[in-house]
C-alpha cells in the first residue's frame, strides 16, 4: 500500500510541477498545454468515443499479430534448439532479422500489403516472432540436461519431456523474450500507425499524427499519456503475474 | 528371487557382464569401462567406490538405461536393459528436482507417468513418501526454500515413490555438510530395510561406503575396472563413527592405495 501511495505521490508532483512551469508562462502555451487542458482533450475524446476506438484498433492488432507472433515463434525456436541444421540456418537468420529495428518492416509491408490490416498485422508479428525464437532457443539449450535425465529415468518420454520438463524448465528465458518480443512490436505498430494512414481504422498512431497535423498540443501529449498508461498496464497485467510467480518459485531476485 | 539370469549360477537382482563403455572427448576416447562384470542379489546394498573417472557413475548410467554399453550386457530381472524404466530409478548428486514444482509436484511428476493409480491413490503415495523422509509439512515448499539435505529427502521421495525395485544413486550426498550426511545415513539404512529395495549406491568416500554396503565394490581407473569386492558382515543401523567401520574402511583404503600405485598411469 505504502508504495502505491509513493507511486501516487510522485506522479503527482510531476503534474503540480507541470502546472507551475504553464502558470509561470516559462513555455509557450502553444508548445506546452496546461495540464488542465490536457485533461479536458482525454475527457471529451473519452466521452465522443473516439480515443476508445483508436484503443481498440491499436490492441487488437497489436494482441492479434503478437499472439501469432507467439504462436509462430515457440515452435520455430524449440526446433532450433533442438536441430543444430535449424540453428544455422533459420537461427542464422532469427537473430538477423532481430537485430534489425523491427520498424524498417512498414515500408516492405506497405508494398505487399497497401494500406490494410494486413500490413498492420505483418508488422506485429515480425516485432513479436524473431524474440520470441531467440529466447526460446536460449531457453531450451540452457536447460540443465540433469532434469531431462531424471525424467527420463522416472518413465517420461519425447512430447512429454518437451512438454513437461523443456518448456517449464525454460520458462525464465521465455518471458523474457515475450516481453522484448512485446516491446518491439508495440514501438514498430506505432511507428507504423504514426507514419501511414490505414484505412480501415484509425489507431491511437493516427490520433497522435493528426494531432500534431492539427498543431493539437494537447492532443499530443494527451495521447503519449495514454500510451504510457497502456504500456504500464500491459506490463503490470501481462507479465508480472508470470515473472513474481517465477521468482517465487524459482527463488530468483525478487525485481526491486 | 524367481527370475535367473541364464548365464549365471546363483540368482540375480542385476546381472552385469563383461560391460565395455568408451566416450570420445575433446582430448581424444577414454575408456571409461573396460570388461566389468557384477552380480547384485535382491534386496542387497551394494557400494561402488573407487576414484574418479573410475567409470563407476557410468555404470550407475548403464544399469539406469540413460547410456548403452558398447559391449556387454546389462540384465535387470531377466531382461536386458535397453531404456530407462521406472523399476530402476536413479538419484544425482544435484538434487535434479524441478523447480518449477514445488516438493510434492515433485514427488508427483514420476507417480502421474505411472499408469493405473487413481488421483487419490497418486496423493496418498505422495504423502507417505513425503512422510517416510520427514518432510510432511513441507509439501508445498518450493525446492529452493529447503537446505541441501532436505532437497535430497525430497529427491529420495521422488525416487521411491513409483516403488521401484532398484534404487541408483550417483553421489547423492557427496554436496551436503557432514553432519546432515550422517543423519541421512541413518535415514538411508532405515528406509532401505523398510522397503527392501536393492541398492547401487556410488561415492568416492570408502567410510560412507562401508556405513552403508552390504558390498563394497572397488574400482580403479584408466580404464575403469573392478578391483576388489568386500563383504560389510557388521549389524545395523551402523554408525560411520564406529570403530568397526573405521577398521574395514582402512582395510579397503589400504587396498585402494596400492592399485593406485600398481596400477595404469594415474
Amino acid at each position: 500500500m505504502k508504495r502505491y501511495l509513493t507511486a501516487f505521490a510522485f506522479f503527482a508532483a510531476l503534474i503540480a510541477a507541470w502546472h507551475w512551469a504553464v502558470v509561470r508562462e516559462i513555455w509557450s502555451p502553444v508548445l506546452v498545454p496546461a495540464p488542465e487542458s490536457v485533461g479536458r482533450y482525454l475527457w471529451e475524446a473519452a466521452r465522443d468515443g473516439s480515443l476508445a476506438g483508436a484503443t481498440l484498433v491499436t490492441m487488437k492488432r497489436l494482441l492479434s499479430g503478437y499472439v501469432l507472433g507467439l504462436a509462430a515463434g515457440l515452435p520455430v525456436g524449440l526446433l532450433t534448439a533442438r536441430f543444430r541444421f535449424l540453428r544455422d540456418t533459420v537461427g542464422l537468420l532469427a537473430l538477423g532479422l532481430q537485430a534489425m529495428p523491427s520498424v524498417c518492416w512498414v515500408p516492405l509491408a506497405l508494398l505487399w500489403f497497401g494500406q490494410t490490416e494486413a500490413a498492420m498485422l505483418f508488422v506485429v508479428v515480425m516485432g513479436t516472432v524473431w524474440s520470441v525464437v531467440l529466447a526460446t532457443e536460449n531457453g531450451v539449450r540452457n536447460v540443465n540436461p540433469i532434469y531431462v535425465r531424471a525424467a527420463r529415468t522416472m518413465g517420461s518420454r519425447w512430447l512429454h519431456i518437451w512438454l513437461r520438463v523443456i518448456f517449464p524448465a525454460s520458462l525464465p528465458f521465455i518471458v523474457s523474450g515475450m516481453k522484448q518480443g512485446w516491446a518491439f512490436a508495440w514501438r514498430s505498430l506505432m511507428a507504423a500507425e504514426i507514419f501511414v494512414t490505414i484505412l480501415t481504422g484509425f489507431g491511437l498512431g493516427h490520433l497522435l499524427h493528426y494531432g500534431r497535423e492539427l498543431h493539437a498540443m494537447e492532443q499530443v501529449i494527451g495521447i503519449m499519456l495514454v500510451l504510457v498508461a497502456l504500456g504500464l498496464l500491459a506490463d503490470k497485467l501481462l507479465f508480472s503475474p508470470w515473472e513474481h510467480w517465477m521468482h517465487r518459485r524459482w527463488g530468483t531476485d525478487r525485481a526491486t | 528371487m524367481t527370475t535367473v539370469a541364464p548365464f549365471t549360477t546363483q540368482p540375480s537382482k542385476l546381472a552385469i557382464e563383461g560391460v565395455s563403455k568408451s566416450f570420445v572427448t575433446g582430448r581424444g576416447p577414454v575408456q571409461a569401462l573396460e570388461q566389468v562384470s557384477l552380480q547384485v542379489a535382491e534386496g542387497e546394498f551394494v557400494c561402488l567406490v573407487g576414484p574418479s573417472g573410475c567409470g563407476k557413475s557410468t555404470l550407475l548410467n548403464l544399469v539406469a538405461g540413460l547410456e548403452l554399453p558398447d559391449t556387454g550386457t546389462v540384465v535387470a530381472d531377466g531382461k536386458a536393459v535397453r531404456s530407462p524404466g521406472r523399476e530402476r530409478m536413479m538419484m544425482f548428486q544435484e538434487s535434479a528436482l524441478f523447480p518449477w514444482l514445488d516438493v510434492v509436484g515433485n514427488v508427483m511428476f514420476a507417480l502421474k507417468l505411472k499408469p493405473g493409480l487413481s488421483r487419490k491413490e497418486r496423493e496418498d503415495t505422495a504423502r507417505y513418501y513425503l512422510k517416510l523422509v520427514g518432510l510432511e509439512k513441507f509439501r508445498n515448499a518450493n525446492i529452493h526454500e529447503l537446505s541441501g539435505g532436505m532437497k535430497q529427502r525430497v529427491a529420495l521421495a521422488r525416487a521411491l515413490a513409483p516403488n521401484p525395485r532398484v534404487l541408483l544413486m550417483d553421489e547423492p550426498f557427496a554436496a551436503l555438510d557432514a553432519m546432515t550426511r550422517e543423519q541421512l545415513y541413518g535415514d538411508l539404512q532405515r528406509i532401505w530395510q523398510e522397503r527392501h529395495v536393492t541398492i547401487l549406491f556410488v561415492t568416492h568416500n570408502v567410510r560412507e561406503a562401508v556405513c552403508l554396503g552390504d558390498r563394497v565394490i572397488l574400482f580403479s581407473p584408466h580404464p575403469g575396472r573392478i578391483r576388489e569386492d568386500f563383504r560389510v558382515d557388521l549389524p545395523r543401523p551402523r554408525d560411520i563413527n564406529s570403530v568397526e567401520v573405521a577398521g574395514y574402511s582402512s582395510r579397503i583404503h589400504r587396498s585402494l592405495r596400492e592399485h593406485l600405485e600398481h596400477g595404469a598411469g594415474i
